[in-house]
């Protein structure tokens, strides 16, 4: 059964002076892997953090599982499942000790949280390391009990905030497999990533934020889609002249100056439309070097948007580096 | 019924014996106190050089049993006073945020946190108890078995309601600063004012007026009250000073500490309501 598990309207969060997060409206359905994709200090993570109640809601409305994050937030939290942007261990308990806590501060019934204990660490192949305590762990190891722990009271909704970030490329594609099986299992998945691939894997559905504004929004591929069929890269003698020509083509969309020479953005399959655009680009005289084509990617749609490649984005406020060690 | 104090409190307790070390520490140090200092300062005051007057009738305590009740209670003070300090490393390393971000209301963390420290400073001052007699500290002079009973579960109550005190005052503390070295300055900052403006090493009677007035609202001085009438009884000398107690004057001591204890837990709930930790 659909409906929509978060509703959020016109939400806006601010520090100080500084606006987190600007007037932003989306919706999650229920069952649906749901991406927040966008740069570090987007306001991806206060978003997530006014929807799990850790900050209050300033401005705007939020509802988790039909519930009003200003008036139900201990039901929020009662409904939800979060795994935190940074490690939140403690070093020295025990996988079972980690787990049995937070099942325990959940209020669990003993019997049921001993039977969700075992199923989870069997899902996040830990059984091995049942009473290791948590700093000998490797980094994905941690994140994977972190994921076991955010599922102990089977929420409706798990949050999680760059859920492979600092890890290998191995250990991202496991955690995505956990992550797309515990959907199937009908979780539904919020997640905020800076990672392209990451959203582009996982996600029914992606939100593009920036500076505190949503600007995209769509699946994966009507997302790429609005940049057209293909993307075309040229380096030729005369750019200048070249774009002029390129632009006769038709199907060519919109022309481009980028660093290594010129961008073109095509509404039709790129295979018939490249010999156009070379023809067209000779017959003014104009010698090309090189010519190179893709389909386009999220970081192109990126691009397209901000104007800025997504790694370029403003570095995260200091407050939130201070836990890394 | 809502037990999950008793989770944080476990949790607590866990931390406690796992840390080999500190543990090791936490229970030799006050042994160390009263070995070193203990001995050596008495055995400076019995060794002949001033002599105390005695009053005929009246029990006479020497300086060992006399600073032992003043050791037990400077160890509850110590350990509780840092025993928010691990609420600081939870905020920075560890599940402080996914302690507050479960529906668990935050007292619970603050009576879990709190049950912990009371139930270090009980072992840490029954293990010098025990300790201080084997070293000949006369505790319980001339009590029958049935008062010994009942004086060892006054001092108790003393050390719960003094150790809760203590521990929401640090805990309150830790939840509202953001860096380790401000609380511990400011813990150590705490330390010596209480210590030695008390009375648990000395006689407070021939201080000058301001630091009787320090001492008077000093909660260790009605903490040490508590031990010595429990101990030693509402009348005895030491070091040539005469001490009486009444039951309503302890009875006053124990309402001075409940009210004490009243109001850092009033703080350490306010603290650990509004605490975020994003």
């Amino acid at each position: 059964m659909a409906g929509k598990i978060i509703e959020v309207e016109n939400l806006e969060h601010s520090f100080g002076d500084f606006k987190a997060v600007d007037d932003i409206t989306f919706s999650v359905e229920e069952g649906e892997i749901f991406s927040f994709l966008g740069p570090n200090g987007a306001g991806k993570s206060t978003t997530i953090n006014v929807l799990t109640t850790q900050l209050s809601c300033q401005k705007g409305s939020a509802k988790v599982c039909g519930f009003d994050v200003r008036t139900r937030p201990h039901d929020v939290k009662k409904s939800i499942g979060i795994v935190f942007q940074d490690e939140v261990l403690d070093r020295d308990l025990t996988v079972r000790e980690t787990l049995e806590f937070h099942g325990r501060i959940y209020s669990m019934p003993r019997d049921q949280r001993i039977a969700r204990e075992k199923e989870l660490i069997e899902l996040v192949e830990l059984g091995e390391k049942w009473n290791e305590r948590t700093k000998n762990l490797s980094g994905g190891m941690k994140r994977r009990l972190e994921i076991a722990r955010g599922l102990m009271t089977r929420p409706r909704v798990l949050f999680l905030d760059e859920p492979t970030i600092g890890l290998d490329p191995q250990t991202r594609l496991r955690i995505w497999d956990y992550i797309k099986g515990i959907n199937e299992e009908g979780t539904t998945i919020f997640l905020t990533t800076h990672y392209m691939d990451e959203a582009d894997r996982l996600s029914d559905r992606i939100e593009i934020i920036d500076r505190g504004k949503i600007i995209a929004s769509g699946t994966a591929e009507s997302l790429k889609n609005t940049l057209g069929e293909d993307m075309m890269y040229l380096e030729t003698k005369d750019d200048d002249k070249a774009m002029e020509a390129a632009k006769k083509v038709a199907e060519v969309s919109q022309v481009k100056r980028v660093s290594s020479g010129l961008e073109l953005i095509l509404s039709a399959d790129g295979a018939k439309v490249m010999p156009k655009v070379v023809r067209s680009i000779e017959k003014d005289g104009i010698g090309i070097l090189s010519v190179r084509m893709k389909k386009p990617s999220l970081d192109d749609v990126f691009v397209h948007y901000t104007g800025r490649e997504i790694r370029d984005g403003p570095a995260e406020p200091l407050s939130h580096m201070k836990r890394r060690h | 019924m809502a037990r999950e104090f008793l989770t944080v409190y476990w949790r607590e307790m866990i931390r406690f014996v796992r840390f080999k070390g500190q543990l090791f520490a936490a229970l030799v140090q006050p042994a160390l106190w009263l070995l070193l200092f203990g001995v050596a300062m008495s055995s400076n005051f019995t060794g002949g050089s001033i002599v105390f007057p005695t009053i005929p009738g009246v029990v006479d305590v020497d300086y060992l049993t006399f600073m032992a009740a003043g050791v037990m209670a400077m160890t509850a003070l110590f350990t509780c006073l840092f025993g928010g300090m691990g609420l600081l490393f939870d905020k920075n390393w560890g599940i402080m945020k996914e302690m507050l971000a479960s529906p668990m209301r935050s007292y619970h963390i603050q009576f879990g946190v709190g049950l912990g420290g009371v139930t270090k400073s009980l072992i840490q001052v029954g293990l010098i108890m025990g300790f201080g007699l084997l070293l000949g500290v006369e505790f319980f002079p001339g009590f029958s078995g049935f008062e010994t009973v009942g004086a060892v579960l006054g001092i108790l109550a003393f050390v719960v309601i003094f150790s809760a005190g203590f521990i929401f005052l640090s805990a309150g503390l830790a939840m509202r600063v953001e860096s380790m070295e401000s609380v511990q300055a400011m813990m150590t900052l705490l330390t010596m004012p209480l210590m030695f403006s008390s009375n648990a090493l000395y006689s407070t009677s021939s201080f000058p007026a301001w630091l009787q007035a320090i001492s008077a609202v000093n909660p260790l001085t009605y903490f040490v009250n508590g031990i010595r009438y429990f101990a030693l009884g509402g009348d005895f000398t030491a070091l040539g000073t005469h001490y009486e107690y009444t039951g309503g004057d302890i009875l006053l001591s124990f309402a001075y500490l409940a009210v004490f204890t009243g109001l850092t837990s009033v703080f350490a709930w306010v603290s650990f309501k509004r605490a975020k930790v994003t």
